[in-house]
């Protein structure tokens, strides 16, 4: 243990994802040890990310105003939307540029496990975006693992009377991953071949 | 200290319980085996898409697995797939959300890690494959598999006889507590009155009587599910979550209300 103000911030380092005891104690001697600018930079950085970043009412994306960039942008083909677990998921596909339509990020996955049920996601945001008839095709692009499929098969069951077209990226992503680890190659080619889902 | 002299691997076969990202890209598996009981263990890189691992290590997989013994969580440096239950299920959601539920109660019920638990894994196996087979209704192959891992457990629900004076009629009522059935004299205020096909059901479902199972009525089937979870829960403490997210039809119709104690 160490003096006050220093454990606690190894304390609340060790708060983030990814970050063991070991690892917290090492950034905080790395801050004690650095430049003021440097953490000033970071300070305010992470004082910016809270006060300014907020998610889009739309689509559940990181936003900096009501809306995010994507759902501004009248470019986008509002007649699809590809669901998404994460906005770090929307990250990682809009940098294949395969993709010219909207977006919906659910906030997770269906875990019953973990206690995640469909009321726990935003699934009543994207039923209500799905009610004026303005999108025709809904891309699921949850994670290429079970829980990311179980969710696949409840969103497409739930919108089946809808009558909309309704694909699931190309099992060219190798399943067990997580989709912000796929490459971008791999990821534009599961777009190219997804396939009609018929649940 | 122990020098890592003592380190070795061992081989089992398991099916995949639950999975837990830990750090970057890895994740903590939990698996149910054959020989060595409920296993926690750390799988490295398996959450990269092109991971060596790929969907072997996805709940609901049997699998066979070489582990490396470590101090503290021991390290799963093979995996084969025997059976990949997941995939028939992951496109059903009813049969997805019974099997989550199995897969939940099987993790409690073995309560201490590394304890040998052939019948549990035996149990979950056969319920997978009856899951995964799709021949039953899968609200009967769940609450078959509830009953029976709660027996093997070592709380049988007594349900042909009166769990107070052991009578084989008139038996009326289900009391949690108690333990099972309650004939008309023996009953106590509080119990569940299900109807006496529910508890028929009940019995048959224990026993693996699927002719009898499977030409059950809905609303017997929806009474038996509620007092089975009720049951459950009872003697799990901290209760089976994702038992919340199993698709059902309608709710059961009888008080499943207990006395306390
Ligand atoms: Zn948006
Ligand atoms: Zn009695």
């Amino acid at each position: 243990m160490y003096e006050g103000v220093v454990q606690n911030l190894i304390d609340e380092l060790g708060r983030l994802p990814g970050v063991g005891p070991k690892s917290a104690q090492r950034i905080a001697f790395h801050l004690l040890a650095a430049d003021p600018a440097d953490v000033e930079r970071l300070t305010k950085a992470l004082r910016e990310v809270k006060d300014k970043v907020r998610f889009c009412r739309t689509c559940g994306n990181v936003a900096e105003e009501d809306e995010c960039r994507i759902c501004r942008d009248p470019r986008r083909d509002p007649a699809v939307i590809c669901v998404v677990e994460e906005s770090k998921d929307v990250v990682a596909i809009e940098k294949t540029r395969e993709f010219r339509g909207r977006y919906h990020v659910l906030g997770g996955a269906i875990s019953p496990i973990e206690g995640v049920g469909p009321e726990d996601l935003r699934i009543r945001e994207l039923m209500q975006r799905l009610a004026d008839g303005t999108v025709t095709e809904l891309i699921l692009a949850t994670d290429p693992n079970l829980e990311g499929e179980a969710t696949a098969t409840y969103l497409a069951r739930l919108v089946k009377p809808m009558h909309l077209k309704v694909t699931r990226l190309a099992s060219g992503l190798p399943v067990g991953g997580d989709l912000e680890y796929a490459d971008e190659v791999t990821l534009g080619r599961a777009f190219e071949g997804r396939r009609l889902l018929d649940v | 200290m122990r020098d890592n002299a003592g380190v070795s691997l061992y081989r089992d076969e398991g099916i995949v319980l639950r999975t837990q990202k830990l750090g970057e890209a890895d994740r903590i598996v939990t698996v149910l085996t054959r020989r060595t009981g409920r296993i926690r263990a750390a799988a490295k890189g398996v959450r990269k898409t092109k991971s060596r691992f790929g969907a072997r290590l996805e709940p609901f997989t049997h699998v066979d697995l070489q582990f490396y013994e470590r101090r503290s969580l021991d390290l799963i440096t093979q995996a084969e797939t025997l059976r990949p239950y997941g995939e028939p299920l992951v496109t059903d959601y009813p049969r997805y959300t019974a099997g989550t539920a199995m897969l939940e109660t099987a993790e409690k019920l073995t309560a201490e890690e590394k304890e040998p638990a052939l019948r549990q894994f035996l149990l979950l196996l056969g319920g997978l494959r009856t899951l995964a087979d799709g021949a039953h209704d899968p609200r009967l192959v769940l609450d078959a598999y509830l009953l029976r891992s709660l027996s093997v457990a070592g709380w049988a629900p007594a349900l042909d006889e009166c769990v107070a004076c052991g009578s084989r009629n008139r038996l009326r009522a289900f009391a949690i507590a108690a333990g099972g059935a309650m004939c008309g004299n023996c009953r106590r205020p509080g119990a569940a009155t299900p109807a006496p096909p529910t508890l028929e059901l009940m019995l048959a479902l224990l026993r693996g009587d699927w002719e009898h199972a499977d030409g059950s009525q809905p609303r017997h089937r929806a009474e038996c599910s509620g007092l089975v979870a009720a049951y459950l829960q009872w003697h799990l403490e901290h209760g089976i979550r994702s038992l919340r997210h199993v698709e059902r039809e309608a709710a059961p119709i009888t008080t499943i209300d207990e006395e306390p104690g």
